[in-house]
């Protein structure tokens, strides 16, 4: 079998602050195969973004990386020097951002920021660059691009400006994109054009992608596989029918409760009590516990690992044979684990 | 754009036109015009027919037309103390005060831009630790001080340079220059640094303060993302973001300079601009003191009208018109 795109092992990020250290991302593993969308969902905070830096090796000061590897078609990343990294960026992994407004200087023309990721990347002369820098706003849908590629970043509408963005995202044909909630920023009708076409890019280039975002909706329409994570950890992983039809995890049966829909009778949405826990006061054992309505005595003790079950993997001990009288075995659902006086 | 122009245009000739009626009115609240022109043996009939012969009978209104339109002219009037005609005087003062404050203003953004940068990039370093704390001195120490203190060491201690001067000069035309002979130029040192000194350390802050705040922007860390070298992302996507606030306050210190060398000329004994206004206010000398206040307006006014074109060249979204409005 051949090597994943991506593939991040044991992942550990740390923040050193005056008040001690935070783990923004405490032991995160995943793969993404070539062509493969991988949407990453979860709560501000629970380390969605965070991972997607780590992987292009952009996380800011005071944070570092402090175990694990990262792994781009088999050759480590995560330890290279700044300039090997400085050449991995934008040639083998793209990055796409929130804000397509803020994300061009607003100083050059698109044509100079599209011809100067080129240059750097390729061996092509200017003019040469120059007109891959026209066939690439072509193929993320900029109309007239001989006339549009003069402009200025304010010339253009957002969704335009995210598509230039994608645009400089693929100069050099990378194997991976990481599109950090490429859509939050845009109107609803736009966010299905710029899904649409990066689904399609991925498609035709073989592109992975790691989706990372809080909108159920996108990553419905989007992933074939989810990882939801909760508080620097992947809670559940696997495919993405799958997880939002029969989540596993109590927090992912959480999250798809609260996606709004058209159709059905009970129009509450089901919310989680409680917010996620701050870096600093992650309670022992499950992170999720306090939160959880379906706690018993080991989760406030034992971590849950993330364990292979029926083709997720899942971080919880309902799932794990070791739980005795509560382990949920073969063909029991979520339902089953509900207290009595809860279910009744 | 041309209509950008226009209005800045018009907003600076209301703004003259405010500075020549506050410079007129010092006609009539310091000080009898006549009084001070004719000797005290002058009888009540000769100083009716001066009234007279200066236009002092007629409406207010008239003689603050016929101000202006001299001023247009370039006629201030003439010295009470020289009775020599004021522009006279000024074109005579005028190459000096402008050679000592466009070489200042040059000292003070070339390397005040450049140590800013410096400090930006190196934030945690040694030296940039050691160029901030020593700016710290510039923004607080007032100027006279620093010129003194630079008298003191290089003309009295070290006897390098000359405290007080401007050296031989060379005529060309009308101007002259101190740029052409080596005791101009030793005499240009001291007050160059002096004048320039605390324009530097201002600038040298702004710029590091700006371009940290810039190197923050998401367009950076965009461009990191891109895999653009770390130099191209200082020196093209941070640092012209980076001058744009920065060229108002160099701009307006620029004003500031050219209008306010007087205590550096006073310092020197700088035969400028700003050491004839001191005289003149010593003597009471209205038609000098107003026509200095005119001319400092005036630079203000070109030197915002020059930096407002600057924005227009530094940043794109200020052609064209419909971003004008904001």
């Amino acid at each position: 079998m051949s090597d994943p795109v991506l593939s991040v092992r044991d992942l550990r990020v740390e923040f050193h602050t005056r008040r001690g250290v935070l783990k923004a991302i405490d032991g995160v593993s995943f793969d993404i195969g070539k062509g493969e969308v991988l949407g990453v969902v979860g709560e501000s905070g629970a380390g969605k973004s965070v991972t997607g830096s780590a992987v292009i090796g952009l996380i800011d000061p005071p944070g570092r990386i402090a175990g694990g590897e990262i792994l781009l078609s088999g050759q480590r990343v995560d330890n290279l020097p700044p300039e090997e990294m400085r050449k991995v960026r934008g040639k083998r992994i793209g990055m796409i951002f929130q804000d397509p407004l803020t994300s061009l200087n607003p100083l050059y023309k698109i044509s100079e920021q599209l011809i100067e990721t080129i240059t750097t990347h390729t061996d092509l002369s200017p003019t040469q660059a120059r007109r891959r820098a026209v066939d690439l706003l072509a193929e993320v849908g900029i109309p007239a691009p001989e006339k549009r590629i003069d402009s200025y970043p304010h010339e253009f509408s957002g969704g335009m400006r995210q598509r230039v963005v994608i645009a400089l995202a693929l100069c050099a044909e990378p194997e991976l994109i990481i599109a950090d909630e490429p859509t939050t920023a845009l109107d609803v009708s736009v966010q299905a054009q710029i899904i649409t076409l990066l689904k399609r890019l991925g498609r035709e280039h073989g592109t992975a992608i790691m989706l990372v975002t809080h909108d159920m909706g996108v990553i419905a329409e989007t992933a074939d596989r989810v990882a939801v994570m909760y508080a620097g950890r992947i809670a559940e992983i696997g495919p993405v029918h799958d997880v939002v039809q029969n989540p596993l995890h109590p927090y992912a049966e959480g999250l798809m409760g609260a996606i709004p829909t058209l159709a059905g009778e009970d129009a509450r949405l089901v919310q989680i009590p409680g917010s996620m826990p701050r870096l600093n006061r992650i309670p022992p054992g499950c992170a999720f516990n306090p939160r959880c309505g379906y706690r018993f005595g080991r989760c406030t003790v034992d971590r849950p690992d993330p364990l292979p079950w029926r083709g997720h993997r899942v971080a919880c001990h309902l799932y794990d044979a070791a739980s005795g009288p509560h382990f949920l075995g073969e063909g029991k659902t979520l339902a089953a684990a509900k207290k009595p006086e809860e279910a009744a | 754009m041309i209509a950008y122009i226009l209005r800045s245009l018009a907003q600076g000739a209301l703004v003259l036109l405010a500075v020549a009626f506050i410079a007129f009115s010092m006609f009539r609240f310091v000080g009898d015009p006549v009084a001070n022109m004719v000797g005290q043996e002058a009888t009540l009939q000769d100083r009716q027919e001066l009234r007279e012969r200066l236009g002092l009978e007629r409406p207010f209104p008239v003689q603050f037309a016929i101000f202006v339109g001299n001023a247009v002219q370039g006629d201030f009037g003439v010295s009470y103390r020289q009775a020599r005609p004021v522009s006279a005087l000024m074109v005579e003062r005028l190459p000096a005060t402008l050679e000592l404050a466009i070489l200042s203003a040059l000292f003070a953004t070339v390397i005040g831009v450049g140590f800013g940068v410096y400090a930006a990039i190196r934030r945690d370093g040694f030296l940039a630790n050691v160029v901030m704390t020593v700016s710290l001195v510039g923004v607080s120490l007032p100027t006279f001080l620093i010129g003194i203190g630079l008298i003191y060491v290089f003309a009295v201690e070290l006897r390098w340079l000359p405290s007080f001067g401007r050296g031989e000069t060379v005529r060309i035309g009308w101007w002259t220059t101190g740029l052409l002979t080596e005791s101009g130029l030793k005499s240009l040192v001291l007050p160059v640094l002096t004048l320039g000194f605390f324009q530097l350390t201002l600038i040298m802050r702004l710029v590091r303060s700006e371009m940290l705040e810039v190197m923050r922007a998401d367009f950076i860390r965009f461009a990191r993302a891109r895999g653009i070298p770390e130099r191209t992302i200082e020196f093209r996507h941070a640092l012209r973001n980076t001058l744009i606030p920065v060229v108002t306050i160099a701009g307006l210190q620029l004003g500031s300079i050219i209008a306010f060398a007087i205590v550096t000329e006073t310092v020197f004994q700088w035969p400028g601009l700003g050491s004839l206004f001191v005289q003149a206010v010593q003597f009471a000398d209205v038609p000098v003191m107003a026509a200095y206040l005119v001319f400092v307006a005036f630079v203000f006014v070109v030197v915002n009208l020059l930096v407002d074109l600057t924005y227009v060249l530094l940043d794109p979204r200020l052609r064209g018109g419909k971003a004008l409005a904001k």
